[in-house]
């Protein structure tokens, strides 16, 4: 068969956020405007502004189903805790079981900012006060950055691709489209993707100090994340996980499984920190390019887009992704699709945040619905100036989704767009 | 502490690494860590600090080295307590 010509699909989602860690309670918070932001009083008690956050309420009894009493020992590493439940499900869910034998048709692409820094900081102590020795065998595997791949590989017996890819807050979307291109170049069957982040201060501190995070919700917890809002003032730190198997139709069908939606095409670039585009802002030339170059890779027409799940954190920047959108997809006012924005309920997950999100795009088309945005009474008139408050739904609307469009911008300057379609 | 209590103690240790329950239950002075209990060779460094903790010792490299069975193990442990 023409390689060129091999059409790609998810065939099995899992999540791990801050407002759901199995996919029916997800779609249930995600249909009905349930936020997982909560105050955090960690965040307090080392003087954050920001003293709210996002993180997967995780019962202590549950990490079992994930890892033995073993590998738990030692084990505080919160990020690849959140990747090995959305990977390890995501793979159950496509009816896919543990192989007995290495499986070289499969393998995983897991992305991470980091891996593992709350051991790495015991660590370190450890280091320090002249403890090498006593630092245990896994240390390594917790902080290495490709440890959430490592660790899925091995539950899995996977045995094409495994490996990690970074690219900040684009991590998941990227993770996707590596995924996307190897199986339509014909060198895998199915492959593991999605991305995680750590959750806690040592990961979110260095953004309270580049004062991007909301200071003015510490008593509201619910109402701070507020993407596209008039009131909005900085994003809420976060983290999570979002999991997908990306598998080749053929192997799909012959197998029989249940398909979310067919991955028609995509694309990754940057800006290359030139013209507007800076280290952590984005060159509208660059973003633009990116969506347009999707939807060409695509081979549908921007009008056919009925909804996009945007970027938009919840800082200044979002009118400028709305306006972004608006010139690329050449649609303005009541012409321009929905838009919503997860981060709205879950907060800003960081290298989790694509793959989460990317969950949540899967399950609109799945359940044939747009969610709401929270926090989003108040537009921000900059954004009104450019298309219609009515797209940008404060509730959720059930209705014929066919195609989205979903990108990620990160810090680097780097962009990714994904085009999915119902299959 | 006696010689039993002392194996007991190292039995405990060593349980949770364990691959190959089997030989785990007929473990004797010959039983070797890994080729007979299967326990990663990684976790041979996780055995030797519980038994630092256990026993209030402290092993040495070279020691670790060669903590490679129970025999080697409890003549590790009584070298090092008489040293105490």
């Amino acid at each position: 068969m023409n390689p060129q010509k091999k059409r790609v699909v998810i065939t099995g989602i899992g999540i791990c956020s801050p407002n759901g860690i199995t996919i029916p309670e997800f779609l249930h918070s995600i249909q009905n405007g349930i936020s997982g932001i909560r105050f955090d009083p960690q965040l307090e008690a080392l003087g954050f502004s920001c003293q709210i956050s996002g993180k997967p309420q995780i019962p202590e009894s549950y990490i079992l189903n994930y890892l033995t009493e073993l590998e738990q020992r030692q084990f505080n590493s919160n990020g690849i805790l959140y990747g090995l439940i959305a990977g390890l499900d995501a793979w159950k869910d496509a009816g896919l079981k543990p192989n007995d034998d290495v499986d070289f048709d499969s393998g995983v692409i897991f992305g991470t900012g980091t891996s593992g820094i709350d051991k790495f900081r015991e660590s370190i102590y450890k280091i320090d006060d002249m403890q090498t020795r006593r630092l245990g065998s896994t240390s390594v595997i917790q902080t290495m950055a490709s440890g959430i791949s490592a660790y899925l590989g091995g539950k899995l017996g996977l045995g094409n691709i495994v490996t990690t890819n970074s690219s900040a807050c684009t991590t998941g979307t990227e993770a996707l489209l590596l995924a996307y291109d190897r199986i339509k170049s014909g060198k895998a069957k199915r492959i593991l993707a999605g991305s995680t982040s750590d959750s806690g201060p040592y990961i979110w501190g260095g953004f309270d100090a580049l004062k991007v995070c909301t200071y003015k919700y510490n008593h509201n917890p619910e109402a701070g994340s507020r993407p596209m809002s008039e009131t909005a003032s900085g994003f809420v730190p976060a983290a999570g996980s979002g999991a997908y198997v990306i598998e080749d139709l053929e192997s799909a069908l012959e197998r029989g499984a249940d398909i979310y939606a067919e991955i028609l095409g995509g694309e990754v670039n940057s800006g290359g920190q030139r013209g507007q585009g800076s280290m952590t802002a984005p060159n509208p030339v660059a973003v633009q390019r990116c969506i347009r170059n999707a939807i060409l890779d695509s081979g549908i027409s921007a009008k056919d887009i009925d909804m996009v799940n945007g970027h938009l954190t919840a800082t200044i920047k979002d009118g400028l992704e709305i306006s972004n959108w608006a010139e690329a997809l050449g649609r303005k006012g009541s012409d321009f699709p929905y838009i919503n924005s997860l981060k709205s309920m879950v907060g800003h997950c960081l290298s989790g945040s694509g793959s989460v999100e990317i969950v949540a795009s899967l399950l609109q088309i799945k359940h044939q619905f747009v969610f709401p945005n929270i926090n989003c009474e108040d537009v921000h008139p900059e954004i009104t100036a450019l298309i219609d408050a009515s797209k940008i739904p404060t509730q959720k609307i059930e209705m014929p989704v066919n195609i989205v469009a979903k990108a990620s911008f990160g810090f680097g300057d780097v962009n990714g767009c994904v085009i999915f379609k119902k299959y | 502490m006696t010689q039993t209590e002392i194996i007991d103690t190292l039995k405990s240790i060593v349980k949770p690494y364990v691959q190959n329950q089997q030989a785990f239950e007929t473990l004797d002075e010959k039983t070797d860590f890994v080729k007979d209990l299967q326990i990663n060779s990684a976790n041979l460094v996780d055995i030797a600090l519980d038994t630092e903790d256990a026993f209030g010792i402290e092993i040495d490299n070279e020691s670790m080295q060669r903590m490679l069975t129970v025999e080697a193990a409890l003549s590790i442990i009584e070298e090092k307590r008489a040293q105490k």
